[in-house]
């Protein structure tokens, strides 16, 4: 196997992943956008650990580092969810393009 | 051996074509709860994927965590949130928004692959071998000791954020 | 007595803790267990580090030997000595290893001493090399370099520590009085204790990486305690700030921490470890100069150095005994002590020992100047006091840069006792006159308040340097030191110190005189304060006498005392372990008479002008009706004129005219011409460089960014998935730059 095989799989799920951030209006579908671009964080990380841990067995820090995008990611969507519900319960809406009050 | 690696790579690329499929379905499909489903199958896939990487414990975890937990809590987002079960047209955003997205995705997609090409070119995994769980856990709790613990804060601070956020006073 | 040195970590745990519990149960208990278990916390501290100072003065007298010293300088270099039964052999083996690395240094006699046995405590007494006592845990490991967290214990740090120790016990004591009543007493008690845990940490710290911990700590007490009262605006913009001004320095500071840290290995950011290598013949100089002086930007925020001082006279919108423990006494000196404990660094860097003027000290010199004459056109007490302090300042970093180190250390701890004194003293007056520190609405007070009155005079005296309070001898040391040197004179920072001793001398006389002489012209009625004021102000005082007399020169006008009781804090304080060789200053009689000279001078001038009304009066005055009026109404100058020169004159016979002449036209002229010069130039610098220039620069960069900011918000929408295709479409540019082009 090639390693280029797994980072071009990843590659494409980060691209389709900022499609959906950029294209998508709801808030859910936005967050699952951004799950989709951490996935493919996560196949490089663990790809480069596989291919580090065939020279030095004991090297397994690809894992560890997918492990801890893991437990961010957990952390993000509960805080994102929570956002989103709260945006919901203030608008009747999860558009994202409504909460525009940032504007200067 | 060599009708292993075979194997392998079979394998990898009907996963690969699923994950493909399912992420663009995510980011297309009208219908919100299908987009949460078509969500599993890329996360199922990205677990067969570390499964084909000897990466058994992230494998696991992927699957514990991400199909157990993340994909219920998108549920229970859709459902308090009472989308609409049925398709809906109102969830993308205008015409050029969508234009824009989708050109800089393809930018950035032949950027990077021609990036990891022209610097990967066709290097090889070595001899692929079994990442046992317990090292994983010598190199969290010896090396990545002060990562993990700051990781812990985090998700307590996100926890406790969660709440103070979403709780009706 | 037993050991204090290997645990002194317990101090400042000990008030990290109090500081908790008064978070927790402040609140609660009230009031007075609140300042009740702040002092006892701080009493205990005190008598801590009097242990360890003991410890520490003990451990010069006898120096350790043998294993003891090797596995002392092992420690010292960020190393584990083996523990086990043989320990004497391997160490001793293991010393003659590490000797290599550590003769690199200036101390060849390291691995000599720790071999031979008997001769080994003579070479001790003569001072040689006595290594400070480190004790540090590994704090964490990333990416295979060992962070660790440490005490340092040497002659430095425990003179550090019974400074701070004592005037925060005194402030302490003084606040329960001074903050009677106030709303946030728990927060200003817990906030004091959080601070002296903070400044002990810091001065105990073996690394770079910790000093900026306990460097930041102290800078958020600060800002707590600036805006104490921030329900004045002034109060909230006075702690803003100080502790914006403060991090554009700590820019220079964490830069200079991470230079350094690469200079000396990329191994250790043990404060011993970083000072050995910029002292061996193998150090980069060029990456010494630009570590050097990106940590002086530190210590140009941190000890208000021109041109970051302007936050320090702000900062004095905190209650006044704050002031005197942390913009007085302890937190500005954080930025001299951090030269002093990484002194190998700006010595080599900055090339002390050769050279004759350099960046350091001749900011130092100019501060001292800058902060002198700013300090004659306040009207407010304490910013008197407070561009006095930076003028002080100025003179620390300038002794540390002409290389008189134990000069600029020991005029740190004298200033640190009188300076408290007087911001107590200013205290204690304000509180007798509702809350004022306008001198205009003050004068006469030496009458109602005796106690306040005589410990601001002996202060005062002390800061002018007049013999034989504190202040002379760590004056005279500095400039002693000015004057010999190194190698060559640093003469242009010896001229600075003399113009400074003169003016300090006469503006205190101006406050002093303005405050305590004439009439009392305020409504309040003023009354001495209670004996919680006024006895911590007469322990200040008692230290501002003696302390100077702890490092009484070997050769004082021909008196030679026994060598046991002269130059004791040089002995005991000044590092002799990866320490640059220093040559000491022997104590210049002509400059003591000259400098002398100059401070009586000074406030003979100020008596002069401010209490016997002699000068030009009323010049500033722009307009002129306003000025007659002003003049005629409130001064008695035309009268004392018209006594002595029309009423005395015409009774008295010609030779009386002509010694009243004399008087008038010359002396006066004499003095009028020197009031009036150093007036006008303290105006303009005021004007110009403190008013114009700097907050121009200040004022600018802030039109500067709402301009760019009124044109950004042309593209601010609001909607986030637009900054996101922004975000993305640069990432993408950014990433295309980086695979074609590079």
């Amino acid at each position: 196997m090639f390693l280029n095989q797994f980072l071009l799989l990843a590659a494409i799920l980060f691209c389709i992943g900022v499609y959906g951030v950029l294209a998508r209006k709801n808030g859910v579908l936005v967050l699952m956008s951004i799950e989709l671009i951490l996935n493919a964080v996560n196949i490089n990380l663990v790809a480069f650990g596989a291919y580090w841990n065939a020279t030095d067995n004991t090297n397994v820090s690809g894992q560890v580092f997918a492990l801890f995008v893991i437990a961010v990611a957990a952390a993000e969507v509960g805080v994102g969810l929570a956002l989103v519900l709260l945006i919901y319960r203030n608008r009747q809406s999860i558009d994202i393009d409504d909460v525009d009050m940032l504007k200067g | 051996m060599l009708a292993l690696l075979v194997a392998q790579n079979i394998a990898f690329y009907i996963i690969a074509a699923l994950m493909v499929v399912g992420a663009l379905r995510v980011v297309t499909c009208k219908n919100l709860m299908h987009a949460a489903l078509w969500l599993v199958l890329v996360l199922a896939g990205a677990a067969a994927q570390y499964i084909l990487l000897a990466s058994e414990f992230v494998a696991i975890t992927q699957v514990l965590v991400y199909l157990g937990a993340i994909i219920v809590l998108f549920l229970f987002g859709i459902m308090l949130t009472r989308a609409k079960t049925g398709t809906d047209d109102d969830l993308d955003n205008k015409k050029s928004a969508k234009f824009i997205g989708g050109g800089i995705a393809v930018l950035l997609l032949g950027l990077m692959g021609y990036s990891l090409i022209d610097g990967f070119k066709d290097t090889e995994f070595g001899n692929l071998m079994v990442q046992r769980t317990s090292q994983v856990s010598d190199s969290i709790f010896s090396t990545y000791l002060l990562p993990f613990e700051v990781l812990s804060i985090l998700l307590l601070a996100a926890l406790i954020g969660a709440i103070v956020l979403a709780r009706r006073d | 007595m037993f050991n204090m040195i290997d645990k002194v970590w317990i101090i400042p745990a000990l008030m990290a803790s109090s500081f908790l519990v008064i978070l927790f149960f402040g609140k609660r208990w009230g009031t007075r267990a609140t300042a009740g278990i702040g002092i006892a916390a701080v009493s205990i501290c005190l008598l801590l580090s009097v242990i360890v100072a003991g410890n520490w003065i003990s451990r010069v007298n006898h120096p350790p030997t043998g294993a003891a010293l090797a596995a002392d300088v092992l420690q010292a270099n960020g190393l584990t000595p083996q523990t086990g039964e043989n320990i004497a052999g391997e160490v001793n083996a293991a010393t003659h290893d590490s000797g290599e690395t550590v003769a690199a240094g200036s101390h060849a006699t390291m691995s000599e001493s720790a071999h031979t046995d008997a001769s080994a405590s003579e070479h001790g007494a003569e001072h040689e090399s006595v290594p400070p006592v480190v004790r540090a845990v590994t704090w964490f490991q990333i990416g295979g370099i060992e962070f660790e967290m440490g005490t340092l214990v040497d002659g430095l740090a425990a003179m550090m520590l019974i400074t701070v120790c004592i005037i925060s016990l005194l402030v302490h004591i003084y606040s329960t009085e001074y903050l009677h009543g106030d709303v946030r007493f728990t927060h200003y008690y817990a906030f004091l204790s959080l601070f002296t845990a903070s400044m002990l940490f810091y001065v105990l710290s073996s690394n770079t990486l910790q000093m900026l911990v306990g460097w930041e700590l102290v800078g958020v007490c600060s800002f707590g305690l600036i805006g104490h009262w921030w329900e004045e605006k002034k109060n909230t913009d006075a702690a803003l700030k100080a502790f914006l001004t403060n991090r554009v320095g700590d820019i220079g500071l964490i830069l200079g921490v991470i230079i350094t840290f690469f200079a000396a290995g990329g191994t250790s950011f043990n404060v011993l470890h970083i000072n050995e290598y910029a002292l061996s013949q193998s150090a980069n100089t060029t990456l010494l100069l630009v570590g050097a002086l990106c940590l002086f930007g530190g210590v140009t925020s941190k000890s208000g150095q021109f041109p970051l001082h302007t936050w320090l006279p702000d900062a004095m919108a905190g209650p006044t005994p704050v002031s005197a423990l942390i913009h007085a006494a302890t937190m500005v000196v954080a930025g001299v002590y951090l030269i002093a404990r990484l002194y190998g660094v700006f010595f080599s860097g900055l090339a002390i020992g050769s050279s004759t003027f350099h960046y350091v000290a001749f900011i130092g010199g100019f501060t001292t100047i800058i902060g002198g004459l700013l300090a004659f056109v306040q009207t407010d007490l304490k910013k008197v006091l407070a561009y006095s302090t930076i003028s002080q300042l100025g003179y620390m970093v300038m002794a540390l840069g002409v290389g008189a180190w134990t000069a600029g250390v020991f005029h740190l701890f004298t200033h640190a006792f009188f300076k408290a004194c007087l911001f107590l003293g200013a205290g204690s007056v304000s509180h007798a006159c509702h809350h004022t520190f306008d001198m205009r609405e003050m004068g006469g007070l030496r009458k109602k308040m005796p106690i306040t009155h005589a410990t601001f005079l002996i202060a005062t005296l002390a800061l002018a340097g007049i013999f034989p309070l504190a202040g002379f001898w760590s004056k005279d040391e500095i400039l002693a030191g000015a004057s010999s040197g190194q190698q060559n004179a640093y003469t242009i920072m010896l001229i600075f110190g003399l113009i400074t001793a003169f003016l300090t001398a006469a503006y205190m006389g101006r406050a002093y005189w303005l405050t305590f002489w004439g009439d009392y012209r305020g409504h309040a009625k003023p009354h001495e304060s209670p004996k919680v004021i006024t006895v911590p102000l007469m322990i200040l005082a008692g230290c501002a006498i003696l302390f100077g007399f702890t490092n009484f020169p070997g050769n004082f006008f021909g008196i030679h005392l026994p060598s046991g009781v002269t130059t004791r804090f040089e002995h005991f304080v000044e590092p002799t372990f990866a320490f640059p060789p220093l040559q000491h200053a022997e104590f210049t009689p002509w400059l003591a008479v000259v400098s002398t000279i100059l401070a009586a001078s000074g406030l003979f001038l100020a008596y002069q002008y401010y209490e016997k009304n002699r000068g030009p009066h009323g010049l500033t005055s722009r307009n002129k009706v306003a000025l007659a009026g002003y003049t005629f109404l409130e001064n008695k100058y035309y009268l004392d004129d018209l006594y002595t020169g029309v009423v005395a004159g015409s009774t008295k016979g010609p030779l009386a005219r002509a010694a009243n002449w004399f008087n008038q036209n010359i002396l006066d002229g004499i003095i009028n011409g020197i009031g009036l010069g150093a007036r006008k130039i303290a105006a303009v610098v005021y004007v110009v460089a403190d008013q114009l220039i700097i907050d121009g620069a200040v004022n600018g960069s802030g039109q500067g960014s709402e301009g760019a900011g009124q044109l950004l918000r042309k593209i601010q929408t609001g909607k986030v998935q637009q900054y996101a295709s922004i975000l993305f479409a640069g990432a993408v540019v950014l990433a295309g730059v980086l695979v074609f082009v590079v």
